[in-house]
């Protein structure tokens, strides 16, 4: 069970006087927990979500994200002094390795590369970095000497099948998942989200959440574009993520449409660049039916 | 260490071609380029007076032109001097036409062949390899089989004696004659060394022979000479390889390749050449097709510091086809300028090309092709598509693709795209746990997969290797 803690973030983009968008956001998301965060568009959720993920267009000014983890995370007993995390002295890639995932709202399409060699690239990488992160100083400098010894390439053999998960024990893993999202099997072998549409880079962004089983993840708009049948598809693997890995899960959206589906513990509207209101699932209904006006009354007359 | 990985280190790729070995040789002609030198070569190798003659005309060809220096975005050509090289050196070996047996071979020859993973590629998926150590061929085999169908695959100045009305036919005449261009005209003079590959009618040899072409020696040139003839109906894929160790001073390689594609022949020539950093590459290709028939250059052009290579195909009978897929690489200090020509010269013919390069800390890749297709060449069509990836804003890369259409019924299509990597898909690969680098190097494998997927697979893993060694800057 792992903590991800938002206080008072403040981030700009990061150019001279880059724009202010992100104003003292408050947040805190558990393992198992599924919050939705909602707010109009210019408010700062998808912002956020990168932030989160480490994204470097953006500057953080004040404030801090922290990841706590219990010590059963992964499969170790995590060392008491190792789990307590500044997420923001850590690169993307370390933050995957802590647990955090961010499904994009717009995914990258990367000609070249199958699905099935990116996805267990990662899924290795993670795995390998997690290591890094957690071993104690003595066996890093030892790998660090293994390191030195050149390259394990066999000239004319390729390199050996690196990676602690191997390519058979992959490929039944994704089939497993695949299946479980409604995915047509040939999507192993497409070229990262190259000439997907909108359902399946969405399909896929979930897809990935599952092979990579993170602790937390961050959706960002996943139930954008997606048809009926997709959108139920999606909430699915997203309602798996939960129940049968223990994610938890941040949800931005703009619809109550999803959240029939990924029913919400939690619910907060961001409002200008902070959390404006937090309440259960109700508070989604309410703004769907009533907009966010109010919430904005609310809150300045209060203030 | 365990002993296991003891094994693995000394066949790195790194360690793999930035050896380099003592230089020995049995005879070498001194520096600069005379008649003395082109008589020395010639008596050396015991010519008939036709292929001397050649070489002293090819010898004036080469004092009369001019360097070129007035292509836009060329590499500079200055330090190329001939009088500081030395054009020709016989390695020191009993067997003149290369040996049959590696064991043959001196231990160093034997052991640079060995890091260069080339025996064991033979054993594999080869149906027979040459090498060439600085001037001449030192091993040369071919599986039996391909011998009882009457397929040649030999030294090229073995062949000069041994198949003499052949190569007489052939060699830089109605192909790359020596007058084509400056070092055209000076591997006229000096070649040496190369393959001679004849496939007879009706014959598929299955799997790909391959040459490779290695300099040891610092400021020596290499010009060896490859010559492929494909009768009617045949089929070959040829696979070449370079290297040579990094030196001060400079080398240069200037090869010449004629490949006669016959009717309904289809020929595969395929390059990865992984020249060390102080190597002038500068070389002339050339393929003229029969009716039906394919050529298909595949070419990845590593290391080198300026490389100029154009592979060019003569479109000569009706519905022949072209395919070219190129990819360039440059980093620090590196101008590759490669490309591509198609002369379409007859009715129904066909020609792609697709080039991809990719340069990085401030060096510069450039695109220059052509393609002509000449009046009365009607039906025909061509598709030309060149990208290129940069990897910061101090890295250069032009795309200049000229046309010469005179017929108008074909059908061209052209298209061209610059851009420097994301930083967006970058981040996505690295929100997915993969470091910066990996993130780069995926992107940038995923960038030359068609070309990969054109090499059989050893090659496109060693392709793949060499460029992660290249963006990692750790290739002499």
């Amino acid at each position: 069970m792992a903590v991800l803690e938002i206080d008072n973030l403040h981030a700009d983009v990061a150019e001279e006087n880059g724009e202010t968008i992100l104003r003292g956001v408050d947040l805190e998301v558990a393992s198992g927990e599924i919050h939705a965060l909602m707010g109009p568009n210019g408010s700062g959720k998808s912002t956020l979500a990168k932030v989160i993920a480490g994204h470097p267009a953006y500057e953080v000014t004040e404030g801090s994200i922290t990841v706590t983890l219990e010590g059963d995370e992964f499969d170790e007993e995590i060392p008491a002094d190792l789990r307590e995390w500044d997420l923001l002295d850590m690169e993307p890639n370390e933050r995957a390795a802590l647990g955090i995932f961010l499904g994009f709202q717009y995914p990258a399409e990367i000609e070249g590369v199958t699905m099935v060699n990116f996805l267990r690239t990662a899924l290795n990488a993670k795995l390998e970095e997690r290591e890094e992160l957690f071993e104690d100083e003595e066996s890093a400098d030892a790998d660090a000497d293994d390191e030195d010894e050149g390259y394990e390439t066999s000239p004319m053999e390729g390199p050996a099948d690196e990676g602690e998960v191997g390519v058979a024990e992959f490929q039944e893993l994704l089939q497993e998942k695949m299946e479980q999202l409604d995915m047509a099997e040939e999507f192993a072998n497409r070229y990262l989200n190259a000439g997907f549409s909108g359902g399946e880079k969405k399909q896929n962004e979930v897809l990935q959440a599952a092979i990579l089983e993170p602790e937390i993840a961050v959706l960002d708009e996943i139930d954008s574009g997606l048809d009926i049948d997709r959108l139920q598809d999606v909430s699915n693997g997203i309602n798996s993520l939960r129940d049968d890995q223990g994610a938890g899960i941040l949800q931005i959206t703009h619809y109550q449409r999803i959240l029939d589906y990924v029913e919400p513990d939690f619910v907060h509207v961001m409002l200008d660049g902070k959390v404006a209101k937090s309440g259960e699932a109700d508070l989604a209904e309410k703004l769907e039916d009533e907009g966010y006006d109010w919430v904005r009354e609310d809150v300045y007359e209060a203030a | 260490m365990s002993s296991d990985q003891d094994h693995l280190e000394e066949t790195d790729t790194e360690e793999r071609f930035a050896f380099k070995k003592e230089e020995k040789s049995a005879f070498d002609t001194g520096k600069g380029l005379t008649e003395e030198t082109i008589h020395a070569i010639s008596d050396d190798k015991d010519e008939p007076d036709w292929m001397r003659e050649r070489r002293l005309r090819a010898l004036e060809h080469w004092q009369e032109m001019p360097m070129p220096t007035d292509w836009p975005g060329q590499p500079d050509l200055s330090e190329v001097d001939i009088d500081e090289i030395v054009p020709y050196i016989r390695p020191d070996i009993e067997t003149r036409g290369g040996a049959e047996n590696w064991e043959d071979l001196p231990d160093e020859i034997q052991d640079t062949f060995d890091k260069l993973g080339i025996p064991e590629a033979e054993k594999q998926a080869l149906s027979g390899v040459g090498a060439q150590y600085e001037s001449e061929i030192v091993y040369q085999n071919m599986q039996e089989r391909w011998e009882e169908k009457g397929v040649i695959f030999c030294d090229m100045d073995k062949a000069v004696q041994e198949h003499e009305e052949l190569v007489r036919e052939h060699f830089m005449t109605k192909n790359v004659p020596p007058s084509d261009n400056k070092f055209a005209a000076l591997h006229g003079a000096v070649w040496s060394g190369g393959s001679f590959v004849y496939v007879p009618e009706d014959t598929t040899v299955e799997m790909p022979v391959q040459a490779y072409f290695r300099m040891n020696s610092e400021g020596m040139g290499q010009f060896e000479h490859t010559l492929i003839i494909a009768e009617e109906n045949s089929e070959v894929h040829y696979i070449e390889g370079c290297s040579a160790p990094k030196y001060s001073a400079f080398n240069l390689h200037s090869g010449g390749v004629e490949v006669f594609v016959g009717e309904n022949a289809h020929v595969q020539y395929s390059t990865v050449q992984n020249w060390s950093k102080n190597t002038y590459n500068l070389n002339t290709k050339r393929a003229i097709v029969e009716a039906d028939g394919t050529m298909e250059w595949v070419s990845g052009s590593m290391g080198s510091k300026a490389t100029m290579l154009y592979p060019a195909t003569i479109l000569k009978g009706p519905g022949a086809t072209d395919n070219h897929i190129t990819i360039a690489f440059a980093g620090e200090g590196q101008n590759i300028d490669t490309g591509a020509k198609v002369y379409h010269n007859a009715p129904d013919t066909k020609s792609t090309i697709e080039s991809k390069s990719i340069s990085k800390d401030g060096g510069r890749t450039n695109y220059r092709g052509l393609v002509h297709i000449a009046d009365g060449a009607e039906d025909s069509s061509t598709a030309v598509e060149c990208d290129a990836l940069m990897f910061d804003n101090e890295s250069t890369s032009d795309t200049m693709p000229y046309m010469e259409i005179q017929e108008s019924k074909v059908d061209v299509a052209h298209e061209a795209t610059v851009g420097k990597i994301g930083d967006e898909d970058v981040f996505y690969l690295q929100s997915r746990g993969l470091d910066d680098d990996d993130a780069k190097q995926m992107i940038v494998a995923g960038f030359i997969e068609p070309i990969t997927e054109e090499l059989p697979i050893e090659y496109a893993v060693e392709l793949n290797r060499l460029i992660e060694l290249e963006m990692e800057g750790s290739l002499g």
